[in-house]
């Protein structure tokens, strides 16, 4: 989020699409009614079904999953063509006036440089002209026909209200509505926020759904002020966390990235990500880059990294391919390529999509260990039960370890909330039985490891002996020692830059945030962005003064927000040109004359010039992108695709399959159904009375939803002579569930491109473990497709077929 | 504990207060104040109150655990209650369906309660220590990094990847069981290493 959820009283207008805040994210949903209530706020929801939320909306619009970006598009055209712009703000903090080179363009569905082969684009004209002097060549008038702002005119054009109706199958006067309601927040005085989740990133064009509503918040003037922004509402209590610290596949922490096989040394890996300013006097700030890489590096191998070894960065595993996400592991397990897997607190075999390749993927595995408070289906996927889990026992060779964890109860630490608050909270209740915390776990398989290199040797043992591991136990490290090193501290006296007699940080103590690391090796920090979370101040993260002074909803006393306690990113961004409020009443920070002050900690150095540097600090550009240049995969602006799996074709280009530069692999493709064998739409969702696949473990949650079911309109049972709450078989290419139906009118068909497209609602909280009766989920049914730009499968669009059918039966036990 | 001057103990005091002034302005007798002084006292009043945050969705709502015993004085602890924490600036004590039956997750049945082990192909599990499970962990591991790490690619460059093994991070710990996590599977040269958010 770039905002907080307690800012989101201050809003106009939310809207929320590719999510259903009231079931899945309750108490911060809260702040919606709080808005509405004290505010007079509105709330539109688009969504396939009339939600939880919907039906406290002002406005409810169908649509069909997996076509928001024409329906954001639309809205976008809308705007524009309706002088419905905030234009000073867009002007001023966009890259609307840049121009873009010769060449770029767009036709039948595809940008320019489209290689079919190689599913990929040549991206070398999706660019800026850069002029002599090195910067970016900018039209201010906004009259050059190159110029962001014309070109996005031109793409945006094909998006008329009845394109929408064809392909999102809203009626017309409902988006009209809609986009009628979003454009009155082109004023400075009104604001509108954005309420997203997994509906918006569970496609093959996930970032792009994303994008198109950041270009609209941005044209709106909504990012950065009071009650706007983009809020990705987000999934487990420390998604936000685990994402910061780089826990994937192509990130190291802080997004700072992995180095691949092109950075063949730590210069050549710098000289690629020390982004210079494109404008003059711009704040690029990612030019600090090798402070934070150099300080992780200490942070990591303490002694070993040192400027004669480029800081040990051949320690540093380099990556041949983008990434090795999940969907590209699970391929080569499959392919018998992988002999170890290591599940911490994860349910692969219900979270990720196909489960009939999963189960095989695990199945070719020598070992597998899972980390878990709880039973999951994944530890026993190899025990059978019935029609919940057919598999053959004997035949599958994995050897499996099953480890008790602690929860939450039984420790100390801080969590990161999607409004990026650092929260500590402390252990209350001792472990059952053996659990052991994942801390303990982990420090003893890699003790264990470490003792076995010393003792034998063996492959490359040298990160693995050098790592920093100085812990008071270090058979447990603490989570104090832990966050410490996370913040950061000096290893030799820091000086002062601009006092060289003066020493800013003592060695041995903690730095005060990222702003006193260096690139010289005397500072080291885990995790830059985090920097400031435990300071010699002590441990931010525990704090808890819940004022809030004028009620703005910052409470900057309450724990630690990242980076630097800010709480709205790009607020610069809520004053004008010369560092005035856009809106007085909802001012955040303003220009004095000499510095940045008010509510919140500036997103912008505190004495830079509101009239010469751009408010968003992390572009070498200074202002925001309208025009992504070659940083997104699939395009420079977002584009309506179909998903993999679709009921209609995509009117831009009928042959035109999914996102034509999404990675799909061979044997997935073989997978891939048609509409007319599985003519039905189907999505995935929670319910409000469950949290994926935990609290079916919980004997309250059991009862409240005991059962899995699958939502269908009335039209559609009808069709199919299928009964409320009768049996239904539900399947796709790759597998089939049993379910109750629910028959309800809070589906409906909807019209696209000409033809009925009914949708079938699939809730995922069901497995063969816990309190709740035995069900299934709708990963054993979608597609083993992820999006373009950073592999999240497409689970939220792919096709099924429905028929009435018997209970599913269980295995029969021998008494 | 996080507060200087808990819940518990404020209504402890308070609680001794009325009660005392109560007996004398009503004149108890010895056997009437006897009779009282076996009224079972409030429950919360004997367990120790825990600032904790809600596990489950992203909103992280305050939540208060009360506990028999303190495990900061070396107690065996027991979770007996959990609650909406009315300080917390997001849910301000609020919470939802999920959040309401929390105490259920801590015990539920089906917690894991001690390492177990499944040998290839058979059916069951069955108990094993930590000591065991862990070496033989250890051991897997090196054994199949010594055989597969590919330390240099084609052009002679150090690579050091280790594609054979993979690791999936839970998105429900804490950050500073992740940066051990982070820690250990980035040193060991691990690849193939996502979390939730990948999802």
């Amino acid at each position: 989020m770039t905002n907080a959820w307690t800012d989101i009283k201050n809003t106009d207008l939310v809207v929320v699409m590719g999510g259903n805040a009231a079931e899945a994210h309750p108490c911060g949903f809260k702040w919606v009614t709080e808005a509405k209530a004290h505010r007079g706020a509105k709330l539109i929801v688009v969504d396939p079904r009339y939600t939880r939320t919907a039906s406290v909306s002002d406005f409810y619009a169908p649509i069909r999953q997996g076509s928001d970006i024409a329906f954001l598009n639309g809205v976008m055209k809308y705007c524009i063509d309706n002088g419905r712009v905030q234009w000073e703000y867009m002007k001023a903090f966009t890259n609307a006036s840049y121009i873009v080179k010769d060449g770029f363009g767009y036709k039948d569905g595809l940008f320019t440089g489209y290689d079919e082969e190689k599913r990929d684009y040549d991206r070398s004209t999706w660019d800026y002209v850069i002029g002599e002097d090195g910067f970016a060549v900018t039209d201010p008038t906004l009259e050059h026909p190159r110029c962001v702002w014309n070109l996005l005119k031109e793409h945006l054009a094909p998006y008329t209200p009845e394109l929408v109706e064809q392909v999102c199958g809203t009626p017309k006067d409902k988006f009209l509505k809609v986009a009628e309601m979003i454009s009155e927040c082109s004023t400075p005085t009104k604001t509108m926020t954005s309420m997203y989740a997994l509906g918006w990133t569970q496609h093959s064009k996930g970032s792009q759904n994303i994008r198109a509503m950041a270009m609209l918040q941005l044209i709106l003037g909504n990012i950065g002020v009071r009650g706007g922004g983009m809020n990705a509402l987000r999934g487990h209590s420390n998604i936000q966390g685990l994402t910061d610290l780089g826990l994937m596949s192509h990130l190291l922490t802080g997004y700072l990235t992995m180095p691949s096989e092109k950075d063949t040394d730590f210069e050549t890996y710098m000289s690629t990500r020390q982004f210079k300013p494109l404008r003059p006097g711009q704040t690029s700030y990612w030019q600090n880059y090798k402070k934070f890489m150099v300080s992780f590096q200490k942070a990591m191998w303490g002694d070993a990294a040192t400027v004669e070894n480029g800081w040990a960065f051949n320690y540093l595993p380099k990556l041949d391919v983008p990434a090795y996400d999940v969907l590209r592991m699970f391929e080569l397990m499959n392919n018998g390529k992988v002999n170890g897997y290591l599940c911490q607190g994860f349910n692969p075999i219900l979270a990720f999509p196909n489960r009939a390749k999963i189960t095989s993927s695990l199945s070719k595995l020598k070992f597998m260990v899972t980390m878990d408070p709880l039973e999951t289906e994944t530890s026993r996927f190899w025990e059978n039960h019935g029609d919940f889990n057919d598999v053959d026992t004997a035949s599958i060779k994995t050897e499996v370890f099953q480890l008790p964890t602690t929860c939450f109860a039984e420790e100390d630490g801080s969590l990161t909330n999607s409004g990026r608050w650092l929260q500590w909270h402390w252990q209350a209740s001792s472990p059952p039985g053996e659990a052991k915390h994942d801390s303990w776990i982990i420090a003893q398989i890699f003790l264990r490891m470490r003792e076995l290199y010393r003792k034998e040797g063996g492959a490359f043992p040298d990160p693995i002996l050098n790592l920093s591991w100085d812990y008071e136990d270090e058979n447990e490290p603490t989570a104090e020692e832990l966050a410490k090193e996370i913040n950061g501290r000096a290893l030799s006296d820091v000086m002062d830059p601009t006092d060289p007699t003066k020493v800013l940080v003592a060695s041995g103590k903690q730095v005060v945030n990222f702003s006193q690391l260096k690139d010289d090796g005397s500072t080291m920090c885990g995790c830059w962005v985090y920097s400031g979370c435990w300071n010699e101040v002590g441990n931010n993260m525990g704090r808890r003064d819940n004022h809030d002074p004028d009620d703005t909803g910052a409470y900057l006393g309450w724990t630690f927000a990242w980076p630097l306690n800010r709480r709205t990113l790009y607020n610069r961004a809520s004053a004008d040109i010369n560092g005035k409020a856009w809106d007085p009443t909802r001012k955040i920070i303003e220009w004095d004359g000499a510095k940045w002050t008010g509510y919140d900690v500036p997103d912008i150095a505190p004495t830079a010039k509101p009239q010469d540097v751009g408010p968003f600090i992390m572009n070498q550009e200074g202002v925001s992108r309208l025009f992504a240049r070659g940083m997104m995969r699939d395009g420079p602006f977002p584009a309506h695709m179909e998903p993999f799996e679709s009921p209609v074709e995509n009117v831009f280009n009928r042959k035109m399959r999914g996102n034509p530069v999404a990675r799909v692999f061979a044997s997935d493709a073989a997978q891939l159904g048609t509409s007319a064998e599985f003519p039905y739409a189907a999505t995935s969702y929670r319910l409000t009375e469950h949290f994926h696949y935990w609290t079916k473990h919980n004997r309250v949650n059991s009862a409240l939803q005991p059962e899995f079911f699958v939502e269908i309109s009335e039209e559609l049972a009808k069709e199919k002579n299928i009964e409320q709450g009768g049996w239904v078989r539900v399947w796709s290419k790759r597998g089939s569930v049993k379910a109750k139906a629910v028959v309800t009118k809070r589906i409906r068909p909807l019209i696209c491109d000409g033809k009925p497209v009914h949708i079938v609602g699939i809730p995922l909280h069901w497995g063969f473990t816990g309190s709740a009766k035995k069900g299934f989920g709708p990963n054993s049914l979608a597609a083993f497709v992820g999006d373009a730009n950073i592999e999240t499968p497409e689970s939220k669009a792919f096709l099924v077929n429905i028929e009435p059918s018997t209970a599913p039966k269980d295995k029969e036990v021998n008494v | 504990m996080n507060m200087d001057l808990s819940r518990r103990s404020f209504m402890k005091l308070a609680g001794a207060g009325v009660a005392a002034t109560s007996l004398c302005a009503m004149g108890f007798s010895e056997a009437e104040a006897a009779e009282v002084a076996h009224v079972r006292a409030f429950k919360l009043a004997t367990t120790t109150e825990t600032r904790q945050t809600c596990p489950y969705c992203s909103v992280a709502c305050g939540i208060i655990i009360y506990s028999k015993g303190d495990v900061r004085k070396g107690d065996h602890a027991e979770v007996v209650h959990i609650e909406g924490d009315v300080d917390h600036p997001t849910n301000r004590g609020t919470l939802c369906p999920k959040g309401a039956a929390l105490k259920d997750f801590v015990k539920s049945p089906t917690r894991l309660l001690y390492p177990m082990h499944r040998k290839p192909g058979a059916d069951t599990f069955e108990r094993m220590s930590w000591d065991e499970a862990l070496d033989r962990i250890a051991r897997l591991m090196k054994d199949d990094r010594d055989a597969n790490l590919l330390l240099k690619n084609e052009k002679g460059l150090d690579v050091n990847r280790w594609t054979t093994t993979g690791m999936l991070a839970a998105s429900a710990t804490s950050n500073e069981t992740a940066w051990a996590t982070f820690k250990f599977a980035k040193s060991i040269g691990i690849v193939g290493f996502d979390n939730q958010a990948r999802v």
